[in-house]
């Protein structure tokens, strides 16, 4: 028996997003008594025993460049073939386009039950039941996983452990990879920003913000902190910002460590969006905005005298490192 | 042409949020329902825009649930499509949900499937890919555009930090967010046709479920905002930093 990672791949590397999902895959594997093995799928240039750091101790790898452009009934198929070499009974991906694309026909395919958007580690005491939000983070629900193959998706920033050291053996497999009826015609990067889902940190702006040509001091301070930048639902419907930086029910949901919140009042749709974030600083000119009691920190005051003076401050707590 | 969308219903955004029955059940009562918002606005939205181009598309509703879903669908009659069907079923397992989907697929020989990218109430987001697995069509997710072609269908779809635009032949499952189409309000002609519109209840096949919710929990509350004043924003970064350690 095995747990098995799938690992996330961008131009080659294994995304730094993967190493928690590996880590809380051989976790699990501990608490079953089995052991954690990642799955690698397509050209990857890591150096991919070192991903033992986080608990593993066998890499499978399918060499193979078809893999570099996501196809899910390949990758459907490919899985399901490394599963039954790895005789693996858990597999894990974190919660990214692809698993999003993959994980729901790969339960399918397996009969494997499957838990999308975890934010624990399973609970074995009756069962196998995993804890995940639901109703847009207003609530939790544990889900009992009733089928012996089973398969969950990691919510980001939700399971924290240490690295455990070590190294892992790597092992290619040849899987044929089956032969796509799609066509890939174009991908469109937004060049130069952290990507939302990815942020440890997330700057966003809301009405509060007056308009597009006031979006200079929100950068500042993203740029300082190396944020991923997000706005409110009018904010993308007025075209101040593009509208994949909206956040909240209808928008991108997120939880990154740190979100910062200007000039947004806090509607209910918008908190959905953001209340797992950890930590939720708000700056509003207005006491009784309702985002000021999801906060954790605020500051009641103008978002254009206070923005450009945390910036400062971060740069110079960055100068004193 | 003969699509599908498939339609749940969630609580309106600004439900409170409860349970019952030792919190195994939500609470429904004082619940104002809507049709999940990915579904109305996005996925409904888009198939009937692909109907008004092209009169000869067939464009049906469907809904897996009880009783109490016949007011969503003659909802979303209201908008567009010309029949409904509801799959009378209690489970709310997704597998078993897309297996009652996909037999209707099956039966129905649809060429397009158009789902939401999640309902807000499950926050799941995987029906969709399980009705291609199970109907063998292709999967399109987290849909930001669509187009159809003479080939099948040109559709972009979110990837980490941007969009990517593909081919893909037919029968075909999307699944739709922001971008795919605008937010329509259904006028008084479109709410009375609904009436009449045929509205089939089917019993599904049994399928065994893959899982089940044993109970659920309401988050525990913020400790309270703590307050920094507007002339010190630099103690802030300080709290960010030494308390908070996320800085
Ligand atoms: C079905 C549905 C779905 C929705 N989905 C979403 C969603 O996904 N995401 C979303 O965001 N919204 C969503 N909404 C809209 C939501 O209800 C709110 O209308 C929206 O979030 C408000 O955006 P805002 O906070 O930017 O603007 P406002 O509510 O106008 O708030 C602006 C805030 O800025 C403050 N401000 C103004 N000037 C300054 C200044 N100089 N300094 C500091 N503060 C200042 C004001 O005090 C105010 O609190 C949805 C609504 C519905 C009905
Ligand atoms: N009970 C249901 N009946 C019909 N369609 C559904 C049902 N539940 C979910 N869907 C569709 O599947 C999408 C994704 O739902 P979910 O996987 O539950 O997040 C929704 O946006 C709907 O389009």
């Amino acid at each position: 028996m095995s747990v098995l990672i799938i690992a996330d791949l961008q131009d080659g590397h294994i995304k730094k997003s993967t190493y928690s999902v590996i880590s809380y895959g051989s976790e699990i594997a501990r608490m079953t008594g089995s052991h954690a093995a990642v799955l690698v799928l397509g050209t990857c240039s890591d150096a991919m025993n070192a991903l033992g750091n986080y608990g593993a101790t066998k890499v499978y790898h399918v060499d193979d460049a078809a893999l570099s452009e996501l196809d899910p009934k390949a990758y459907i198929q490919v899985i399901s073939a490394a599963v039954e070499t790895a005789n693996a009974d858990v597999i894990v991906f974190g919660s990214n386009p692809t698993a999003k694309a993959v994980a729901p026909g790969l339960s399918a395919r397996l009969g494997a039950g499957l838990v999308a958007g975890a934010c624990a580690l399973p609970d074995l005491s009756n069962g196998f039941a995993v804890r995940k939000t639901v109703f847009s983070g207003k609530a939790f629900a544990n889900v009992s996983i009733l089928t012996p193959k089973k398969i969950i998706t990691l919510q980001a920033n939700s399971v924290s452990l240490p690295p455990t050291g070590g190294e892992a053996q790597v092992e290619k497999l040849s899987i044929a990879v089956p032969a796509s009826n799609r066509k890939v015609m174009s991908v469109q990067k937004t060049e130069g920003e952290v990507p939302l889902t990815e942020a440890d940190i997330v700057v966003s702006g809301g009405r509060g913000m007056k308009g597009p040509e006031h979006w200079g001091v929100l950068l500042d301070l993203a740029k300082t902190l190396k944020a991923g930048t997000a706005c409110s639902r009018p904010v993308g419907d007025a075209h101040w910002r593009p509208h994949h930086e909206h956040v909240g029910q209808t928008g991108v949901q997120i939880a990154p460590n740190l979100y910062f919140a200007l000039g947004i009042s806090g509607a209910i749709q918008h908190l959905a969006g953001v209340n797992r974030s950890k930590v939720i600083v708000v700056i509003n000119k207005d006491p009784e905005a309702p985002f000021f009691k999801a906060a954790d920190y605020g500051i009641v005051g103008d978002l254009f005298e206070v923005v450009p003076r945390l910036t400062a401050a971060i740069e110079r707590l960055h100068a004193d490192k | 042409m003969k699509i599908l969308v498939c339609i749940s219903r969630t609580p309106d955004t600004t439900s409170r949020i409860a349970f019952t029955d030792n919190s195994t059940r939500f609470d429904e009562s004082d619940v104002q329902w809507i049709i999940n918002p990915y579904d109305e606005w996005y996925a409904l939205v888009r198939a009937i825009e692909l109907k008004e181009k092209n009169p000869e598309t067939v464009l049906h509703l469907v809904s897996a649930g009880g009783p109490e879903l016949d007011a969503i669908l003659r909802k979303a009659l209201a908008l567009g499509g010309d029949e409904a069907f509801r799959i009378d079923t209690t489970s709310n397992d997704s597998y078993t949900i897309a297996a009652h989907l996909a037999a209707l697929c099956r039966q129905q020989q649809y060429q397009l499937i158009f789902t939401g990218k999640e309902a807000i109430d499950t926050n799941n987001g995987v029906l969709g890919g399980m009705i291609a697995e199970l109907y063998q069509a292709e999967y399109v997710s987290l849909a930001t555009r669509f187009e159809s072609t003479a080939e099948g269908c040109t559709v972009s779809r979110e990837i980490e930090g941007g969009e990517e635009t593909l081919s893909c032949p037919l029968p075909a499952v999307i699944s739709c967010q922001k971008g795919v189409a605008e937010q329509r309000i259904p006028n008084m002609r479109g709410i009375m046709g609904a009436r009449t519109k045929p509205l089939h209840v089917i019993t599904p096949e049994a399928v065994s479920p893959l899982t089940s919710v044993v109970q659920y929990e309401l988050p525990a509350p913020k400790a309270g905002v703590k307050l920094v004043s507007a002339d010190q924003p630099e103690e802030l970064i300080r709290l960010l930093h030494e308390e908070a350690k996320v800085l």
